[in-house]
């Protein structure tokens, strides 16, 4: 096995890991800031590199059904979207959850309209969040790259649709230092598909998404529950496998210097590369902060989670979110303050809300929501907001 | 009614993979009124035949109206509309009657 080193961006980097998934079909719209991710696809189609069904779609909601349609006849089917592309063929999404077929879909996180803005936050996953996908944050190109071949393994084997998230623009146009699996082994990782219940077998005749009423929707809503609940497990089992390939890690989230940590930041996707360089000078001049990076989104770790915050010295916490939850409070807050509620001790948790529309969060913004943990700045419940004008 | 599977016996995603199964679809428990014919008044013309959305009268050998399945009467009450002696008349089905 060898890896090759290459400069991409995080939206290349997907792309070269579809490459290798090589999907029977890839169904396309562009969407900014996705947009690259199809284009370079394309780029490959064109070139011969694969031999996927590619279909170019007239909007986000055929994109989707055309996928759901390609994956319940039997073979693996991708597309790529963002933010408007994503709200557009919401319906379509919650579908392929409830027929339980494993599409992997790259998103890069974008703003939703209106005002319209084409830039980074977590608006439009985040109102995905309840349809029944596995969410997985990435914080960069490599974590994309890795998390697109573990995604296809993951839904496959849990029967359910996963969303691989980056930062748009942010992750999906800085170009970094990605480390590619050689195709064979690759190739092997990923393994061949077998569908489960594939629509086109003469031998077999069967009903795709039929109607279920009062007698039995409640069931199928039940099975796709327990199905997602076991993804913790099997993220892990597959995770390890992978880890053999990349040397890679593959937790349910990330812990940084969060072990003997007094207060600690939580948050997901690119900020956290920001917080840990943060963390690393903070260190440096003796105060004791930490980490939880937050990787699987959906089904949400909340007993792993109350498990890592649960230690002595730690005494507050900040929740960054980069969506609101208008008129409640942030999705994320909301999802950490219930992990942390079974605890004996539990910490207090000021909310923050930051980087909508792309707003930049810098080194000194994380510097000063740590300074005033330590000064045991707390108000529980209520949200403050990073480098907004009030 | 008492045969329905639980969540564990069902395909993933509700797919069904029995062809030619939607006969055990049986939409008679949406019921809430039920089609009484008064047998004496019915001249057989099998308006109500042609009309039923579900196709659940049935026409006997001899070309008369036969009996109403009802595993599959929604009791929608076209029948008794279209009925021209106006022999059907729509009756409020009790839930063991819906059974």
């Amino acid at each position: 096995m060898s890896k090759i080193t290459l400069a991409l961006t995080g939206a290349h980097a997907v792309a070269e890991a579809m490459r290798q998934i090589n999907p029977g079909v890839v169904a396309l719209f562009p969407i900014t800031p996705q947009t690259p991710i199809v284009e370079k696809y394309s780029e490959y189609y064109a070139n011969g590199v694969v031999d996927t069904e590619l279909v170019r779609s007239e909007s986000e909601h055929s994109a989707m059904s055309i996928v759901m349609g390609a994956q319940a006849a039997g073979v693996r089917a991708m597309t790529a979207t963002s933010s408007q592309g994503l709200a557009y063929m919401w319906e379509v999404v919650g579908a392929t959850a409830g027929l339980r077929l494993p599409i992997v879909m790259p998103v890069t996180n974008r703003a939703l309209g209106a005002p319209i803005n084409i830039h980074c936050d977590h608006a439009d996953s985040m109102y995905c969040r309840d349809l029944g996908w596995i969410h997985l944050f990435c914080e960069t190109a490599q974590e994309a790259y890795e998390n697109t071949l573990l995604a296809i393994r993951l839904a496959e084997k849990v029967s359910l649709p996963v969303m691989v998230l980056q930062d748009g623009f942010i992750t999906s146009h800085s170009v970094e230092r990605v480390d590619i699996l050689d195709d064979v082994s690759a190739k092997k990782f990923i393994g061949e598909y077998k569908p489960n219940n594939p629509l086109i077998n003469t031998d077999y005749p069967k009903t795709v998404g039929p109607i279920q009423l009062q007698d039995y929707y409640f069931e199928t809503q039940y099975q796709g529950t327990i199905a997602i609940e076991s993804v913790f497990e099997e993220y892990l089992k597959i995770g390890k496998e992978l880890e053999k390939l990349t040397g890679t890690k593959y937790e349910l989230f990330e812990e940084y210097k969060l072990e003997d940590a007094e207060v600690a930041i939580i948050v997901s996707s690119s900020t956290s590369g920001t917080t840990k360089e943060v963390i690393d000078r903070m260190r440096n001049e003796g105060k004791k902060v930490g980490l939880l990076n937050i990787k699987l989104y959906r089904p949400f770790p909340y007993e792993a989670i109350a498990k890592a915050l649960n230690h002595f010295n730690l005494n507050n916490i900040a929740v960054l979110d980069r969506a609101l939850s208008r008129g409640a409070m942030p999705p994320l807050y909301t999802d950490i303050k219930l992990s942390v509620s079974s605890l004996n001790k539990i910490p207090k948790i000021q909310s923050y809300v930051f980087g909508l529309g792309g707003r930049d969060i810098i080194q000194k913004d994380i510097e000063e929501v740590f300074e005033s943990l330590l000064k045991g700045k707390v108000k529980e419940n209520k949200t403050e907001y990073i480098g907004l004008r009030k | 009614m008492s045969t329905l599977k639980t969540s564990h016996e069902m395909e993933e995603g509700g797919i069904i993979n029995i062809p030619k199964s939607s006969r055990n679809f049986k939409t008679g428990t949406w019921r809430t009124f039920k089609p009484v014919i008064d047998e004496s008044k019915c001249i057989h013309c099998a308006q109500c035949v042609i009309n039923c959305p579900e196709s659940c009268i049935d026409i006997t050998k001899d070309k008369k109206r036969g009996a109403i399945n009802m595993d599959y009467c929604k009791g929608c009450s076209v029948c008794s509309k279209v009925c021209p002696v106006k022999c059907i008349k729509m009756e409020t089905d009790t839930k063991e009657d819906n059974k």
